[in-house]
């Protein structure tokens, strides 16, 4: 045997697009039409009111926040169901008998979710350029500031799937913890835009950072400095990476 | 032969206190069926998940194949199948991509031939393109069983392969079961039915309460342990058993139409051509005899009842 099960990992990998494949449908009109949505919503009706943002069009100015925002749910949703299902299935017997690392699970999993976020945030984008035009500063940092989100929060949902024994557990973190706080992080408005002491108080929510950090890709300047947006995303990654090391450590929730 | 699983000091206990192994040691030879006997929650489950990676020690050592299951996870967990005892499937998988999967989770590269034989092996190969939640029990039991042996094991843990299974698919899986040891893979079943280790298995463990209460040849085990029945099928039905007969502990049965004497095959005097001389003195005329071997579970039920005096 290899030093790195490779394969193992492809086999992983692919189950798990198969497995979005096929709701694929679903998968991939939702995003469009929730996009389309709050373009309606946020872009028409508030936006004709509200015409600017810090020198940006409203309409676009809400682009990244948008996008920052699907990848965050789907990123928690399809990471922490990948691995809570097996979980619930008793499936995960196979996972854990298999010479299989901790890494090589992980790579294979949060790799997986991360595919199916990136492929749904560029889908938005695209989405987006229907309705208005959306100037992009830094693509190539905008990219990689995807990918980052991406992996940082599908690491997010995997420590979630496996810290959960219900599907109400699954469910309780992203709802009534990141939907608040996304549209509280200035997804749809500029935090500069607050008066005291909520601006304060906004810059205790790690979110607007991440956010921040994505809108100076894409209009070169954001609520706060990019090099803030870089360590919150860094720090996020270093716990998450913490976190789980320390849950296959212990064989917590997933070894008796 | 060589062992190939190396079992010392085994224990586990978990969270709540509960002491599922107390030290077991136990050693298996490559080639062999081994049947691990025991009551449900005498730790069968728990040792078979700590060995393939499922569940941690809490103390002692398992080797397989010469790979420490800790230290060099991945030698141990190559050589090992297992098929648990829940029916634990992905449902909205094809049979075939499921086993494939299974082959690729352990590393080893595709071979569609290796695949297509295990199928065919198991009858499910016109199967193949079903989805899993479209088969029977039975057949899921088996797609169990294709995923385990996938990647060629040399060692197949099969955990109450036969439980809930009706008894024509009982015969199947028995069969099954000698074809695959035909081709040199180590079995390790266990099993709370005695019919199914005294059919099948070389060797017999019997587990109680977390601990091995002894290993022993099956058939070695049978004939130590092995007591025989002598019924006496009477002429005329006697209404007691006759002071005279005391010294041989029988009992009557059958209405009094019948006399049963327990005696062990292995004694010097087995007591059986006294009693009957005796008989014979008396004048108690009989029409028939007849003498049964006692089967696994009438060993495993003193076994478990010895334990229980202690």
């Amino acid at each position: 045997m290899s030093l790195v099960n490779l394969r193992a990992i492809a086999s992983i990998y692919k189950f798990e697009l198969h497995r979005f494949r096929r709701t694929l449908l679903t998968g991939l009109l939702v995003p469009v039409i929730t996009t389309t949505l709050y373009f309606v919503v946020f872009g028409g009706a508030i936006g004709s009111r509200m015409t600017e943002v810090d020198g940006i069009p409203y309409a676009a100015f809400i682009v990244p926040g948008l996008i920052m925002m699907a990848m965050f749910t789907e990123s928690i949703f399809n990471a922490s169901f990948g691995i809570y299902m097996p979980k619930f299935t008793g499936t995960i017997y196979e996972l854990l008998s298999a010479p299989v690392s901790a890494t090589e699970t992980i790579i294979a999993y949060v790799g997986a979710a991360a595919t199916k976020s990136l492929i749904i945030g560029t889908i938005i984008f695209v989405t987006a350029h229907l309705f208005v035009d959306v100037p992009v500063a830094h693509p190539f940092a905008m990219a990689g500031f995807m990918i980052l989100i991406a992996i940082s929060f599908c690491l997010f949902g995997f420590i979630l799937g496996i810290w959960a024994q219900s599907f109400e557990q699954l469910q309780v973190i992203p709802m009534l913890l990141i939907m608040p706080m996304t549209f509280l992080g200035g997804a749809f408005y500029s935090v500069q835009m607050l008066g005291e002491p909520w601006r304060t108080i906004t810059l205790f929510n790690p979110i607007v950072y991440l956010i921040s950090g994505f809108r100076w890709t894409f209009f070169g300047k954001g609520d706060v400095a990019i090099e803030f947006s870089l360590i919150f995303v860094a720090g996020m990654l270093a716990v998450c990476l913490g976190i789980i090391g320390w849950m296959f450590r212990t064989g917590y929730r997933l070894k008796k | 032969m060589a062992s190939i699983i190396d079992i010392q000091g085994l224990t586990k206990r978990y969270a709540s206190g509960f002491e599922a192994l107390k030290g077991v040691d136990l050693s298996i030879e490559e080639g062999e069926i081994f049947a691990l006997l025991g009551p449900n929650g005498a730790g069968k489950t728990t040792m078979i998940s700590i060995i393939c990676g499922i569940a941690r020690a809490t103390g002692g050592s398992v080797k397989v194949a010469g790979h420490d299951i800790v230290r060099d996870y991945r030698g141990a967990r190559d050589a090992i199948g297992l098929v648990p005892q829940e029916l634990s499937t992905d449902q909205f998988e094809r049979v075939i991509d499921t086993v494939t999967f299974s082959r690729g989770l352990f590393g080893k590269p595709r071979n569609p031939a290796h695949i297509e034989k295990v199928l065919r092996d198991l009858s499910l190969w016109d199967k193949r393109h079903a989805k899993i939640l479209e088969l029977s029990g039975g057949m899921k039991r088996r797609v169990m069983i294709a995923k385990a042996l996938s990647h060629e094991p040399r060692i197949l843990f099969l955990d109450e392969p036969t439980a809930g299974v009706d008894v024509e698919l009982r015969r199947d899986m028995w069969k099954l079961i000698g074809a695959l040891r035909e081709t040199g893979v180590t079995i390790i079943l266990t099993t709370h039915y005695i019919e199914e280790a005294e059919e099948m298995a070389d060797r017999v463990g019997v587990i109680n309460r977390g601990e091995l209460m002894l290993v022993e040849d099956k058939t070695a085990l049978m004939k130590k342990l092995g007591k025989k029945t002598l019924t006496v099928v009477l002429a005329e039905r006697l209404a007691a058993v006759p002071m005279e007969l005391a010294e041989w502990n029988v009992t009557l049965k059958g209405d009094g139409q019948e006399i049963e004497y327990i005696f062990d095959t292995q004694a010097e005097r087995t007591g059986v051509s006294s009693l009957l001389r005796r008989l014979g003195d008396l004048g108690i005329g009989y029409k028939d005899l007849n003498t049964a071997q006692s089967s696994l579970e009438d060993i495993f039920v003193s076994l478990v009842h010895q334990e229980k005096a202690a």
